[in-house]
């Protein structure tokens, strides 16, 4: 198993992660599909880091982890207040935000 | 003394600063305090000063202090640095020494005013100005004092801000103001230009220098150009054909502002300005014979109006900028410091004149109009008295201070050959003594011409008032032995003057007999007296006479009265046409159409462009998801098919 497999294997979770985020409406798997892209991320920064014996892709993944778990607080607070008030868990419901 | 010569223009400044930020908390007598006291600190020091430089030699006397780099830029710099020489001295000396007069005279006439901490917070402004014009070291610390004092002048012209005339009046000065400073501005970078140095001794020491690269111009050249372009400022400040019409109309200002700023010292700055270069003028003969021509027309001119005037200070005011045209005779004929002596006999009698209006004003419960006073000298004694010295001292009745610079001038014109200058200068000599002695009569002479109860309010000025009119009455008398004509001994106020006018050139002429000069002097006393005779015989032997003369001159009257029609001309060629143009061209055309044009299409461009844009923004943030992917991967593409090396 080289390199390009772990690649291609990172490519396909983030295309089924971004493909899911465009597609999915309810909010909890738009946001399954975020993890999905940001662990997607994740293993090539690991193949990459064991590639070119560095360590600094694994640091890296550390940092994307913390960001992933604080965004992770943030996005299911946000969920809970949009159920909250608008009784939805749809995406497309939350479109106030516009010109 | 003269290491504290920087605190001359300074003390006035931390009183206006005091006054003007906090007066209005303070008790009235606090005020007066900080101003009479700043002003009266400031001649103290101005004096010391004086002495200090008396002690040096004549030829050393000359301190330049240099306090900090002001403006660097490359070539250009300017410092902060305050000259004294004699003739800085000299108007130091007037302006602390009248301006605290008038200060304390300001006491008693302001004392019922509104804003009365406004108006010495001014005033002190003023003082600071005006210091700095005279003690300037260099060209553009003198322009900085120069437009101080035109603020100032605005200012207080506009004291009476409720009133609408006085608010036109001071827009009026500022605006012509502006028109001569544009002159002297113009001249300054001239100076910079040729002589890379704007330091009044540098650039003097340039033209008078052994190189001899700044000759006695025949026709026109560079000095001649900066020369005309100094005097174009000086006809501003100093009221001077074609720019004196703002003066008369200044005298809407409270009478003490009259008297010192429109007077005594501001308008003089053309004066002091025109002598500090005299190195420049004397090299330029066709500018000086300007200055001369200028001068004696606006002389003539000036008092011709002002026979006919019923405004009692606008009498005062013609008579001024008669006076100051007198004062550039005296520089346009090369006789420099003759100018500088007229200037401060000027100063004192002019001065108390104004003072002496004030007072009358104040008797008269604010009545202006000759016409209707009368009467005035069992009323108020020492104003009649002192306004008489001063009548008589610009009249020019020897032994008073008026005759001896007044002589002076009239003898250098017609020594230094110009007889017509002389001729129209005597005349003028007979007009001011008619016009100043019709003032005196019509207002302290014959029966009173006011309804009773003014009668009733009429009373002698508080002694705060009086004060300063017996001081000035006192210099109006003695002020002119300081500068005797040769044939009565030797000029010693010439002599103090001569270290700062070492570098003009003094034209050739013949070594005239003091007994033509007695002759002269003797011509100009009995124009004078013949003028104040006049004067009686139409207003207090035959007192209809003069009623009878306007009816039978009828067309010159109306000419004189209307002023030779000179602000109507004004308005008609210049107001009119820059009030239509801005107007129709700049507001309607290129401020509407253009300007506002410009923005407002900028404004619907957007609105446009955007109403293709926005529909992006949807707030859908799955749309938004997809357009940043769309967009990334565009990059992506981009970048493999495009940057080298991928």
């Amino acid at each position: 198993m080289g390199l390009l497999h772990y690649l291609i294997l990172s490519l396909l979770l983030f295309i089924v992660g971004a493909a899911g985020f465009i597609i999915k409406k309810n909010v909890i798997s738009v946001f399954l599909c975020l993890e999905l892209m940001l662990n997607a991320v994740n293993l090539s920064f690991v193949a990459f880091a064991r590639h070119l014996n560095q360590v600094e892709g694994q640091i890296f993944v550390f940092f994307v982890m913390v960001v992933a778990a604080a965004e992770a607080a943030v996005g299911l607070a946000i969920t809970i207040v949009l159920f909250r008030n608008r009784n939805t868990l749809s995406v497309d419901d939350a479109d106030t935000m516009k010109w | 003394m003269t290491d504290f010569l920087w605190l001359i223009p300074l003390i006035p400044l931390a009183g206006a600063a005091v006054n003007g930020l906090a007066g209005r908390r303070f008790p009235k007598p606090a005020v007066t305090l900080v101003a009479c006291g700043s002003a009266a600190m400031a001649f103290l020091l101005a004096l010391g000063c004086f002495f200090d430089l008396m002690k040096l030699e004549p030829g050393a006397r000359h301190v330049l202090k240099v306090y900090f780099s002001w403006i660097a830029s490359g070539d250009f710099v300017a410092k902060a640095e305050l000259l004294l020489d004699p003739l800085s001295a000299v108007m130091i000396l007037i302006v602390t020494g009248v301006g605290f007069i008038i200060h304390v005279y300001s006491i008693g006439y302001m004392h019922a005013e509104d804003g009365y901490y406004r108006f010495f917070a001014y005033m002190n402004l003023f003082l600071f100005s005006m210091l700095t014009l005279v003690l300037a070291g260099n060209f553009l610390l003198m322009f900085v004092g120069w437009e101080g004092v035109g603020l100032c002048s605005y200012l207080l012209i506009g004291y009476y801000f409720d009133r609408r005339s006085a608010g036109d009046a001071g827009k009026k000065a500022f605006i012509v103001n502006r028109i001569g400073d544009v002159g002297f501005i113009l001249g300054i970078f001239l100076i910079f230009l040729t002589f890379n140095s704007l330091n009044f001794q540098e650039v003097f020491r340039q033209i008078a220098g052994g190189a001899q690269r700044f000759p006695v111009e025949a026709g026109i050249g560079i000095l001649t150009a900066i020369g005309l372009l100094l005097f174009v400022g000086a006809t501003g400040k100093s009221a001077q054909i074609p720019l004196y019409v703002w003066l008369p109309d200044a005298m809407e200002g409270p009478t003490p502002v009259s008297a010192l700023i429109h007077a005594a010292t501001m308008v003089t700055a053309g004066v002091y300005m025109v002598v500090r270069c005299s190195p420049i003028f004397s090299r330029a003969p066709f500018a000086l014979s300007v200055v001369m021509t200028i001068g004696i027309l606006t002389a003539l001119m000036a008092a011709t109006i002002g026979l006919v005037q019923k405004d009692i200070k606008r009498v005062l005011a013609y008579s001024t900028v008669s006076q100051l045209g007198y004062m550039f005779v005296a520089a346009g004929v090369g006789a420099f410091s003759a100018a500088i002596f007229h200037l401060m006999t000027h100063a004192f009698f002019k001065a108390l004149l104004f003072l002496g209006a004030g007072s009358v004003i104040h008797a008269m419960g604010g009545e202006q109009d000759l016409t209707r006073m009368g009467g005035l000298r069992r009323h108020a004694p020492i104003t009649f008295w002192t306004m008489l010295i001063a009548a008589l001292a610009i009249s020019g009745i020897f032994p008073l201070a008026g005759f001896f610079s007044k002589d002076e001038i009239l003898w250098s014109a017609w020594s230094r050959g110009h007889p017509f200058v002389w001729l129209f200068g005597f005349i003028t000599a007979g007009l001011t003594a008619f016009y100043m002695f019709r003032l005196v009569f019509l207002a302290f002479a014959g029966e009173g011409r006011y309804p009773e109860e003014v009668r009733h309010h009429l009373h002698e000025s508080p002694a705060s008032m009086t004060g300063p009119l017996v001081v000035l009455g006192v210099l109006s008398i003695i002020g002119g032995f300081i500068g005797l004509p040769a044939w009565l001994g030797s000029n010693r106020f010439f002599h103090f003057l001569e270290p700062s006018l070492s570098m003009a050139l003094q034209p050739e002429h013949p070594e005239a007999s003091h007994a033509a000069e007695l002759a002269f002097a003797a011509l100009s006393i009995a124009v004078a007296l013949a003028g104040i005779y006049t004067a009686y015989r139409l207003y207090i032997k035959n007192p209809k006479r003069a009623g009878e003369l306007a009816v039978r001159w009828k067309e010159l009257y109306r000419v004189l009265s209307r002023k030779y029609y000179v602000d109507e001309l004004y308005d008609a060629a210049i107001i009119k046409p820059a009030l239509s143009g801005s107007t129709h061209v700049l507001w309607k055309w290129a401020d509407s159409k253009g300007i506002d044009g410009a923005v407002n299409g900028a404004g619907q461009a957007v609105q446009y462009f955007a109403s293709v844009l926005k529909g992006i923004q949807n707030g859908m943030i799955r749309s938004y998801a997809a357009w940043i992917f769309l967009g990334t991967v565009a990059m992506l593409i981009y970048i493999y098919l495009f940057w080298p090396g991928y």
